[in-house]
C-alpha cells in the first residue's frame, strides 16, 4: 500500500513539471483554458470539484442523464455519455468517486456554441458510483449511476 | 501514431455530433512492465481543442483516468452544412494530434 502512495505522488510531481511545457505549445487557444492541474491531480472528489468549479455543491437534476453500463466487465474501458437539456452549459465534468484520481474527463465550451453532450471511455479501478456534473447558468447540476466493475483497470 | 479519425453525425436538434477517436497509449505511470520491473512514465492526452471553422468552441480535458485510444464525443449545436470542424489534441509529453472534416 506505501508504495501505491509513492507511485502517485511521484507521478504528480512528474505531471507539474511537464504542465508548464505544454501550454506554450497552443498559441492560438481562443478558449482561454488550460489543463485544470490541481483537478486531475486531486485524491479526492470534494478536492476536485472544489479545483475545477469552485465549490463541491452540486444539485441533483432531471435534465441531466448519464448513460452507462450497470456493469463493466472491463474495467479499462467503460462507455460513459453525458447528456443534458439545460441551456447555457459551460462545463461537464465527469468524476469516479473511487479512482485513485477521481476527476477523469471535463469539456468546457464557449457559450451557446455547443450543445449537451459530451462522451468517452473512462477507466475505473473498482465497482464505484460514476457521477457527473453539468455546469450550467453559474450553477451546478449532478448525476450519479453506479457501475459494477468485475476487472479493474487502473493500473497494476 | 498520431492517427486521429472524426465521425460526424446530424443530431436530434438540428446541431452536429463530433466524434473523435486519438490513437493514444494513455498510460497512467502507475503501470509496470512486466519484465524489468520499471515504472511505465505516463503518457497521456490533456487537452483536445474542438473547432469549427478555425475558432475553438470546446475544450476537452482528460486525464489518466480515460481509457487508451480515446474516443470523445461532443455535440456542435452551431455547425452546419459547409463548416469546417478540427479536433487537436496535446498529451503531457507536448506532443499533438490534428484532425479535421468538412460537414456534410
Amino acid at each position: 500500500m506505501k508504495r501505491r502512495i509513492f507511485l502517485k505522488s511521484s507521478m504528480a510531481a512528474g505531471a507539474i513539471a511537464v504542465a508548464a511545457g505544454a501550454g506554450l505549445l497552443a498559441p492560438t487557444r481562443v478558449l482561454a483554458a488550460a489543463w485544470p492541474e490541481a483537478a486531475f491531480t486531486a485524491k479526492s472528489e470534494a478536492d476536485a470539484l472544489n479545483a475545477f468549479f469552485g465549490s463541491a455543491d452540486a444539485q441533483d437534476s432531471g435534465d441531466v442523464t448519464l448513460k452507462a453500463p450497470l456493469q463493466a466487465e472491463n474495467g479499462a474501458v467503460v462507455p460513459i455519455k453525458v447528456m443534458t437539456s439545460l441551456a447555457d452549459v459551460e462545463a461537464i465534468a465527469v468524476v469516479v468517486a473511487k479512482n485513485p484520481s477521481p476527476f477523469i474527463t471535463s469539456l468546457q465550451m464557449a457559450a451557446g456554441s455547443a450543445g449537451g453532450m459530451f462522451s468517452a471511455r473512462i477507466k475505473m479501478g473498482q465497482t464505484s458510483p460514476v457521477n457527473c456534473y453539468v455546469k450550467a447558468g453559474g450553477k451546478v447540476y449532478k448525476a450519479s449511476q453506479e457501475v459494477k466493475v468485475t476487472v479493474g483497470g487502473c493500473g497494476g | 501514431m498520431a492517427s486521429t479519425k472524426m465521425k460526424i453525425k446530424k443530431n436530434k436538434t438540428g446541431g452536429r455530433d463530433v466524434m473523435v477517436l486519438a490513437k493514444h497509449p494513455m498510460e497512467t505511470g502507475l503501470r509496470k512492465d512486466k519484465k524489468t520491473g520499471e515504472k511505465i512514465p505516463a503518457h497521456y492526452i490533456r487537452t483536445m481543442d474542438f473547432a469549427v471553422n478555425g475558432a475553438v468552441v470546446a475544450q476537452a480535458n482528460l486525464g489518466a483516468g480515460v481509457s487508451k485510444n480515446p474516443l470523445i464525443g461532443m455535440s456542435m449545436a452551431g455547425a452546419k452544412s459547409g463548416d469546417t470542424i478540427s479536433a487537436t489534441w496535446t498529451d503531457n509529453k507536448g506532443e499533438t494530434g490534428t484532425v479535421e472534416k468538412a460537414v456534410k
